[in-house]
C-alpha cells in the first residue's frame, strides 16, 4: 500500500517541542539535584525545607505561564504541567507546591484579576510568595457552595467571617484567595472570591494537620474573625466567586492528574529497579512472568493516564473545551496512581512496608489525588452531565 | 449471616468484641503514633483466656476442638479496632504454631501451658535479609556440638521480635542438605549470643514490634529441636497452612472495622442537605464492600472449619485462597473507606487512614500474595496431573 501524502494535523501527544523537552529535562535535573535529597527527612518532619522553597521561586518554577512582564517566563500551562510531572515522581509534596501557585493562584489572578491586582500581586507570587487558595470548609467539602464564611461591607472594606479547612501550603502562604458568602440569601450567587495577605488583621493560620501523605506540604485551617479586606481586593466580581472557584478548579484538576501521573510513574520506576536487582530462587524477580505482567500492566495505566493528562493540558493551551477531558484526567490519572503505588509497594515484599524504603511514601501521596480539589465522587459527577448532555 | 458458631465460639466472639471496643479502641491511635508495644491490652487478653482458645486441653489450654476457627474469630474481632494490636495475639499463635504441630508431648509441655496463660508471647522466624519469598534460601545455621546446636546468623522482620519469650527459629541443621536440612528449634529469649537488631519503623501495624533477631555463637541444647533434623522445613509449610486464615481473618477484622466506620459516616456527613450515603454513587460503593467482605468471612472461616476438621488433609489450597483474598478485600475497602471520608479521611485526627496503613502488610506478610498465587496455581496443577482421566492423558 502507498504512503499516504495526507499531513496529520498535529503530532502526537507525547512528543515534545524543542522548548517543552529542555524545560521538562531542566525540571527532571532539579528534581533529581534538588528535591530528591529532602524527600525522606521533609516527610518525616511533615515541614517543607526552606531554602528549597527559596530555590523553587529563584530557579523559576513559581511563576511557570506568568507574564514576563510580571517576572513570570510567559511559559504554556503544558510546561508548567511537564513541572508538577517531574517533581511529583520524586515527592508528591514538592508538586503541589508549584501545582498550587502555578495552575491556581498565578491562573486565578491572570484570568480574573484587575490590572492593578496582577501588577501589585503576579511580581510577588512569582518572585518570593507563596500563595493559598481557600474554599473548603468543615460543612463544605465536596458541597463546596455550602460555604459559611461570611463577608459584610463596612465602608471602603469587606469584613470576613468564618474557618476554612484544609489549606494546601496555608503554613508558608503569603498571600490567600478566600471564597466567603456576600448575600447568603442568594446562595452560592452571594460567593465572592477574596485576596487576602497573610498579616491582614482577624486572619490567622490555625493548626496545622498531621496527614497520611504529602507530609510536606502543610495543609492548615484559616480562621478569619472581623476580618477586614479592603474592597479593591475583591477577585473577579462580587457574587461571581462560585465561577473563579469552579474554572480555576476546572483547570487545576489537570495539575492534580500530572501530580498522579508523576506519583504513579515514580512508584513504577522505583519498582522496576527492585525487580532486576532483587534476588530470589536464584534470580532476579523480574524474570517471572508474574512480576513481567504487573509490570507492564502498570506500565500501560501509567502510559494511558500521561496522555489524558497531557491530552487535557494541551486543550487547555489551545483554548478548546477542556471540562470533561480535566474531569476524566483527575479521575483516571489518581485511581491509577493509588493501584500503581499499592501493587508497586507489594513487589517490594517486606521492605515496601518499612520507611527506610520509598515505596511506602508513594502509596500515602498517591491517596490524596482522589480526596482534593474535588472527590472522585464530584469528577464522575462533572464528567456524567457532560456526557449526559446537561 | 449465621455461621453456626458453639456456644464457646460466640462467647470467645463477645469477649473478644469487647476487649475491642473497651480497651483497645480508645489506645488505638496512641500506640499507632507511638509505635508503643501493646503490653496492657496483652495483660488483658491473657486475664480473659483468650491465649488458650487454640492450644489444646492437655496443655492448659480450652480449643473445643477447632482451634483454628477459635483463634480466626479472636483475631477478626480484635483487628476491627486495632490491627496492630491484634498480632500480639495473632503472632504468638504463628510462634507456637510449630510447636503444636510439630513438637513432642514433652516439648508441648514445657513451652505451651505459658503461652496459653499468656505469660508468654511467641514468635516464628523464617525470614532473612535475602530469604523473603524463597524461604528455601535461609542461611542461618544451627550447627551440632554435642548435646548443643549452635546458631549463627540473622532473622529479618520478626513480628512479636523482642518482646517474644519463645521463638521457633527455622535453621541449617545440615546446611549441605540446603532446604532438606532446615529444621525448626525453640529459642528462648535470653539465651547467651541471642540478641535483637532494630526496630523497624512501619507503614502500618505500628502497634506491633518487628524486629531483626541475631545469633551469634547461640548455644541452644539439642531438645529443643521441634520433630526430627531436617523436617524444619515440613514444619513451616503446615505452620503458614495453619496461620493463613489467621492473616485471613486479621484482614478481614481490619475490613470490618473501616466499613463500620465508612457506614457511619455515610450516615451522619451531610452535603448538599442530605446525607451522603444517600447518594447512589456512594451507596454502591457500600455495597461492594460490604459483598467483599461477607464473601471474604465465607472463605475464611471455611478454611478455618476444614483445618479443624480434616487434621489430616493439606488445605494449602484455600488457605492461601483465604489469605489472599481477604487481603486483597481489606486493601480495596481500606482505601474506599479513606474515600468516603474525603478530605477528613487523610488526616491522622480521623481514625480511617490507619486501617488502610494497616491493611497493606496482610498483602504481604506470611507469604506474599504472588506466593500465595504460586502455590495455589501449583496445587492446581499438580492436582489435575495426578487426578486426571487416562483418557484425557492419551489426548
Amino acid at each position: 500500500m502507498a504512503e499516504s501524502n495526507v499531513v496529520p494535523a498535529c503530532g502526537p501527544l507525547s512528543v515534545l517541542s524543542e522548548e517543552e523537552r529542555m524545560f521538562q529535562a531542566m525540571a527532571r535535573e532539579f528534581a533529581a539535584k534538588e528535591i530528591a535529597p529532602h524527600v525522606a527527612q521533609m516527610d518525616r518532619e511533615g515541614a517543607f525545607d526552606h531554602a528549597l522553597l527559596e530555590r523553587l521561586f529563584a530557579q523559576g518554577f513559581m511563576g511557570i505561564a506568568a507574564p514576563e512582564a510580571c517576572g513570570g517566563s510567559g511559559g504554556t500551562f503544558f510546561l508548567a504541567i511537564l513541572a508538577i510531572e517531574e517533581f511529583s515522581r520524586v515527592d508528591a509534596s514538592a508538586g503541589v507546591v508549584i501545582d498550587v501557585q502555578n495552575t491556581l493562584m498565578n491562573n486565578a489572578l491572570q484570568r480574573w484579576g484587575t490590572e492593578a491586582q496582577q501588577q501589585k500581586f503576579l511580581p510577588r507570587l512569582v518572585r518570593d510568595t507563596l500563595g493559598a487558595y481557600a474554599l473548603s470548609e468543615p460543612s463544605a467539602g465536596s458541597d463546596a457552595f455550602a460555604l459559611a464564611t461570611r463577608a459584610r461591607e463596612d465602608g471602603n472594606h469587606f469584613v470576613l467571617t468564618g474557618r476554612k479547612l484544609w489549606i494546601t501550603n496555608a503554613m508558608e502562604a503569603g498571600l490567600f484567595i478566600v471564597f466567603a458568602n456576600l448575600k447568603p440569601e442568594a446562595g452560592y450567587r452571594g460567593i465572592t472570591a477574596f485576596l487576602i495577605e497573610r498579616g491582614a488583621p482577624g486572619f490567622t493560620v490555625g493548626k496545622k494537620e498531621d496527614k497520611l501523605g504529602i507530609r510536606a506540604s502543610s495543609t492548615c485551617e484559616l480562621i478569619l474573625e472581623d476580618c477586614r479586606v479592603p474592597k479593591e481586593n475583591v477577585l473577579g466580581e462580587a457574587g461571581k466567586g462560585y465561577k473563579v472557584a469552579m474554572e480555576t478548579l476546572n483547570e487545576g484538576r489537570i495539575g492534580i492528574a500530572a501530580q498522579m501521573v508523576g506519583v504513579a510513574g515514580g512508584a513504577l520506576e522505583h519498582a522496576v529497579r527492585y525487580a532486576q536487582e532483587r534476588k530470589q530462587f536464584g534470580k532476579a524477580i523480574a524474570e517471572f512472568q508474574a512480576i513481567q505482567f504487573q509490570l507492564a500492566r502498570l506500565a500501560t495505566e501509567v502510559e494511558a493516564a500521561r496522555l489524558m493528562a497531557y491530552n487535557a493540558a494541551r486543550l487547555k493551551d489551545a483554548r478548546q473545551p477542556f471540562l470533561k477531558e480535566a474531569a476524566m484526567a483527575k479521575y483516571f490519572c489518581s485511581q491509577v496512581a493509588e493501584r500503581v503505588a499499592s501493587e508497586c509497594l507489594e513487589i517490594y515484599g517486606g521492605y515496601g512496608f518499612t520507611r527506610d524504603y520509598p515505596a511506602e511514601k508513594y502509596l500515602r501521596d498517591s491517596k490524596i489525588g482522589k480526596i482534593y480539589e474535588g472527590t472522585s465522587f464530584m469528577q464522575l459527577q462533572t464528567i456524567a452531565k457532560s456526557v449526559l448532555g446537561e | 449471616m449465621d455461621y453456626g458458631f458453639t456456644e464457646y465460639q460466640t462467647a470467645i466472639r463477645d469477649l473478644a468484641r469487647e476487649i475491642a471496643e473497651k480497651e483497645i479502641r480508645p489506645v488505638a491511635a496512641e500506640y499507632d503514633r507511638e509505635a508503643k508495644f501493646p503490653w496492657a491490652i496483652v495483660k488483658i487478653l491473657a486475664q480473659t483466656d483468650l491465649f488458650r482458645v487454640y492450644i489444646d486441653e492437655a496443655h492448659g489450654g480450652i480449643t473445643e476442638g477447632t482451634p483454628i476457627m477459635n483463634m480466626v474469630i479472636v483475631t477478626e474481632e480484635l483487628s476491627k479496632a486495632c490491627g496492630g494490636i491484634a498480632l500480639s495475639f495473632a503472632g504468638t499463635a504463628l510462634g507456637a504454631l510449630p510447636i503444636i504441630l510439630a513438637g513432642s508431648d514433652e516439648q508441648k509441655a514445657r513451652w505451651l501451658p505459658d503461652i496459653a496463660a499468656g505469660k508468654k508471647l511467641a514468635a516464628f522466624a523464617l525470614t532473612e535479609p535475602q530469604a523473603g519469598s524463597d524461604a528455601g534460601a535461609v542461611r542461618t545455621t544451627a550447627l551440632r556440638d554435642g548435646d548443643h546446636y549452635v546458631l549463627n546468623g540473622s532473622k529479618q522482620w520478626i513480628t512479636n521480635g523482642g518482646e517474644a519469650e519463645i521463638y521457633s527459629v527455622i535453621a541449617l541443621t545440615n546446611p549441605l542438605k540446603g532446604p532438606r536440612g532446615a529444621s525448626c528449634i525453640v529459642v528462648e529469649k535470653g539465651t547467651p549470643g541471642f540478641t535483637f537488631g532494630k526496630k523497624e519503623d512501619k507503614l502500618g501495624i505500628r502497634a506491633s514490634a518487628t524486629r531483626e533477631l541475631i545469633f551469634q555463637d547461640c548455644r541452644v541444647p539439642v531438645e529443643n529441636c521441634l520433630g526430627r533434623e531436617g523436617t524444619g522445613f515440613i514444619a513451616a509449610m503446615r505452620t503458614f497452612d495453619a496461620s493463613r486464615p489467621g492473616v485471613g481473618a486479621q484482614a478481614l477484622g481490619i475490613a470490618q472495622g473501616a466499613f463500620d466506620l465508612a457506614l457511619e459516616y455515610a450516615c451522619t456527613r451531610r452535603q448538599f442537605d442530605a446525607p451522603i450515603g444517600s447518594f447512589q454513587g456512594l451507596r454502591f460503593m457500600l455495597a461492594d464492600m460490604a459483598m467483599k467482605i461477607e464473601a471474604a468471612r465465607a472463605l475464611v472461616y471455611a478454611t478455618a472449619r476444614y483445618i479443624d476438621t480434616r487434621p489430616k488433609e493439606r488445605p494449602t489450597l484455600y488457605s492461601a485462597m483465604s489469605k489472599c483474598f481477604a487481603s486483597d478485600v481489606a486493601m480495596e475497602v481500606t482505601t474506599d473507606a479513606v474515600q468516603i471520608f474525603g478530605g477528613y479521611g487523610y488526616m491522622h485526627d480521623y481514625p480511617i487512614e490507619k486501617y488502610m496503613r494497616d491493611a497493606k502488610i496482610t498483602q504481604i506478610y506470611e507469604g506474599t500474595n504472588q506466593i500465595q498465587r504460586d502455590e495455589m496455581s501449583k496445587t492446581l496443577i499438580s492436582n489435575f496431573h495426578s487426578h486426571r482421566p487416562a483418557v484425557a492423558r492419551a489426548a
